[in-house]
């Protein structure tokens, strides 16, 4: 399972980043939280508005405000 | 209603004086704070909701190769509803180009989406009545249109960074997964919640100095320099607000001050937008797609429509 968390490093993208390594743990998954800050690389999956949640390869969030934890979960799980 | 409760509220439950200078101004800080705290609100709520219908994905779809003009228009109409915030100007920016919307059309929605919003048009509508608070929506509008038209008809393209045009996105991550209108419900609210947390304070702050510079500073201050007869007037105010940098909701206090001392209409609104559209984060930003002289030519753009309608509108109002 392949998990990217897509943003340049504000505020909000660091709070994703967080969110989403705390989904992973409770859903007790065995998955790498990947950090993409690379602009181009950004642009380059498609996210519009950051910060963006990738799970195999589709987006499964993008912008503000961010989703719940449960919402993050049910996201990820979604593709599993 | 609500004027009869900020009534009880200072003269029975705090037991004030009526008549006195303070009672009168608390009385009109309580019914204002009420007012446009419910208006911000319910209408910022409403806007969620249409919000959740267009993220920038499918705004980016509906622009694709379109024609100039409509496009145009398109754009400055969707970067009212289009949830946009600065911090992803460039992968919005590249997104836009890659997906093959002109480059005026991307200019006319950058350049409303963050003038032209809810909290703008709720806080003038609250503070100074639906009509200012159109004007400034019509305006702004026009100003997105006219000033992305003419970057597209300059032929600019060759002033974006080259690398922008090499990047292909991945068509595998083409789309969100579907909201049931119980998720729009829950977005509108969280967004509703995080933009009054960030707004707030200026809008006390901004009726505060209304009911304070109302009864302390002479009503015609501004006047004799701001006034419709001053023809400097317009170019400072606009000058002064460039480097300025400020949402909506925080220039909403000084344009408060502004216009309560007699500067005249057009030129608070000149103001106002030079503040909202035009920033220095926001350019430093930018440049990172932008060549410089495309950046000097949107500023040089922008700041003479502005202008121009500062000055229609001193005249017409």
């Amino acid at each position: 399972m392949e998990i990217k968390v897509l943003g340049p490093g504000c505020a909000n993208c660091r709070k994703m980043e967080e969110l989403v390594k705390l989904a992973v743990k409770e859903l007790g998954m065995d998955a790498e939280v990947e950090k993409i800050t690379d602009i181009g690389q950004i642009a380059m999956y498609g996210i519009l508005s950051t910060p963006g949640l990738i799970v195999n390869g589709r987006i499964r969030h993008s912008g503000k405000p961010l989703p719940t934890l449960d919402k993050v979960k049910e996201l990820i799980r979604g593709e599993a | 209603m609500l004027k009869a409760f900020a009534h009880y509220l200072v003269y029975d439950l705090f037991g004030m004086a009526q008549g006195s200078r303070l009672s009168g101004a608390l009385e009109f800080f309580i019914y204002d704070t009420i007012k446009i705290f419910l208006l911000l609100s319910v209408i910022i709520f409403v806007v969620s909701i249409i919000r959740s219908y267009f993220p920038p994905e499918r705004t980016k779809r509906i622009l694709s190769h379109k024609r100039e003009f409509i496009g145009n228009i398109l754009a400055a109409l969707l970067g009212i509803v289009t949830p946009f915030c600065s911090c992803s100007a460039v992968p919005l920016f590249i997104g836009f180009v890659e997906a093959g919307v002109p480059l005026g059309v991307t200019f006319s929605f950058l350049i409303s989406s963050p003038m032209v919003n809810e909290v703008a048009v709720v806080l003038l509508w609250g503070l100074f009545g639906w009509k200012i608070a159109l004007i400034y929506m019509g305006t702004g509008l026009l100003v997105a249109i006219i000033a992305g038209m003419i970057i597209g008809k300059l032929k600019l393209e060759k002033w974006v960074e080259e690398y922008v045009y090499t990047i292909k996105t991945t068509g595998a991550a083409a789309d969100l997964a579907r909201q049931a209108f119980k998720d729009r419900m829950v977005y509108a609210r969280e967004n509703t919640i995080d933009i009054l947390k960030k707004v707030w304070a200026y809008v006390i702050v901004a009726i505060g100095i209304g009911g304070f510079i109302h009864g302390y500073v002479p009503e015609d201050f501004l006047v004799l320099y701001a006034g419709p007869q001053n023809p400097f007037g317009v170019p400072v105010a606009v000058a002064l607000g460039v480097p300025l940098y400020s949402n909506a909701a925080g220039v909403i206090p000084i344009v408060y001050a502004l216009m309560e001392k007699g500067m005249s209409m057009g030129t608070v609104l000149a103001f106002m937008m030079a503040v909202t559209a035009l920033s220095l984060p926001e350019m430093i930003i930018l440049r990172k797609v932008l060549k410089i002289k495309l950046l000097a030519v949107f500023v040089g753009i922008m700041t003479v429509t502005i202008i121009g309608v500062g000055y229609l509108f001193n005249a017409i109002l």
